[in-house]
């Protein structure tokens, strides 16, 4: 049985789940073109987790194995109602630039896998902890992204001007790229073999091994 | 016409919701090992897409809109709150109504999408094409075509990125980019050959 401590500390790097378990990457891509939309949309994935988990543990004596997977989906779906609800009367524009993504974190696959995974085996309070050790391990690889992207991309952070633009008679010619689809996908490509080459044991077998080139040596 | 041919063109290339989004990347990235598995995956997707996002459509302008009840006596009540628990109900609904169907009278077509049609309930891209509906304000025919491109486009992309993957096996990966890494890379470089569309105006 794992202790609390390992269960919030272990998601954070050693079973990460972006780079790891494979989970949340649709938003986690789309959304770290700027800082401030990344903290939001953070927090609200933090939010919804750690209570949508502690609900569905609540309920998990009770939920008949059939309908567990609709009584899962109206736990989070009315947790993001609130979030959504809760921008969209704090924070108005970064509500329009997240447009459809605080909807999506619905179809979040951080969230259903926790709860299916953790939540409908364990207590309420260590699936609190397991929601929010996951979504911290979300957090950290988005706020990375979200670090490279805007600086390069539009040489502000948090709307904060870091590197003087050429427009504006600075130094600084910004990178298109890093404002496109594109860039997200690297960067999480090239996180995941940094992550890798700290931590072997987490390298991919290899589907085929390559046999070694021999022919140099027949023709000598 | 020419506008929803437009649309439909837009859908599936200029804003293909796998390669300008991000949607449904999960499923995207796990589920590209093989050709055929990504095509049965992509057909199941398009159809589900084609069918929910005009019923979500239909809901939306007769339920949940602001006025929306006036046929019912109510025309002060906006429900557009309970958009995002009635979209997802509707689509778990369909995904389960679809698998008893194709059970029942396409069996073949059952046995080669089975295991994938739990799965798309959950998946993003059917979730997002909805909200984008709802957020853009389609009408019913834009919504079909939408629904029916957004699949389109989504099928094409993971069955380019199945077949990237199917050669990218025999090839020799640094050992820490093996598997997710050197996919995510693909994925990056093949959502940049999609941009090329992008001028693209019908």
């Amino acid at each position: 049985m794992a202790t609390p401590k390992e269960v919030l500390v272990d998601p954070i790097i050693n079973n990460n789940p972006i780079t790891l378990q494979v989970l949340g990457i649709c938003s986690a891509l789309a959304v770290t073109v700027n800082m401030a939309t990344t903290l939001v949309m953070c927090a609200a994935v933090i939010f919804v987790t750690t209570l949508s988990n502690v609900g569905v543990s609540l309920v998990r004596n009770r939920t008949p194995t059939s309908i567990r997977i609709i009584v899962q989906m109206t736990i989070i779906a009315s947790l993001v109602i609130v979030v959504d609800q809760a921008i969209q009367a704090v924070a108005y524009d970064i509500s329009k630039s997240l447009s459809v993504f605080v909807g999506l974190i619905i179809t979040n696959c951080i969230v259903m896998g926790r709860a299916e995974a953790f939540a409908m085996q364990n207590g309420p309070w260590l699936s609190a902890l397991d929601g929010l050790g996951n979504t911290l391990g979300y957090s950290v690889i988005l706020i990375a992204v979200a670090l490279i992207r805007e600086p390069l991309g539009s040489g502000t952070l948090l709307g904060y001007e870091i590197l003087p633009r050429v427009t504006d008679g600075g130094w600084y010619y910004t990178n298109g790229l890093m404002l496109l689809a594109p860039s997200a996908f690297f960067i999480i490509g090239l996180f995941i073999w940094a992550i890798r080459s700290i931590k072997p044991e987490q390298v991919e077998e290899a589907a085929y091994q390559i046999a070694p080139n021999l022919q140099y040596q027949e023709a000598m | 016409m020419e506008h929803l041919l437009g649309l439909f063109v837009r859908a599936v290339f200029i804003e293909n919701m796998a390669l300008t989004f991000f949607l449904g990347m999960c499923t995207f990235i796990v589920i590209s090992k093989k050709i055929s598995t990504a095509i049965g995956l992509g057909i199941a997707v398009t159809v589900v897409l084609a069918i929910t996002v005009p019923v979500n459509n239909l809901i939306y302008n007769l339920l949940l809109r602001e006025g929306a009840l006036a046929w019912a006596g109510l025309p002060d009540v906006d429900l557009s709150f309970l958009g995002l628990i009635s979209y997802i109900g509707v689509i778990a609904a369909v995904v389960q109504v679809l698998e008893m169907i194709l059970d029942k009278y396409v069996p073949f077509l059952y046995n080669a999408l089975g295991v994938f049609l739990p799965l798309i309930t959950v998946n993003c891209a059917i979730m997002g094409a909805v909200l984008f509906m709802v957020e853009r304000d389609y009408t019913f025919a834009e919504s079909t075509v939408y629904g029916v491109g957004a699949g389109v486009g989504w099928a094409f992309a993971i069955t380019a990125l199945a077949g990237v993957r199917e050669k990218l096996k025999y090839s020799d990966v640094p050992a820490g980019l093996r598997g997710l890494g050197i996919t995510f890379i693909s994925v990056g470089l093949i959502s940049l050959c999609f941009m090329s569309f992008g001028g693209i105006d019908i």
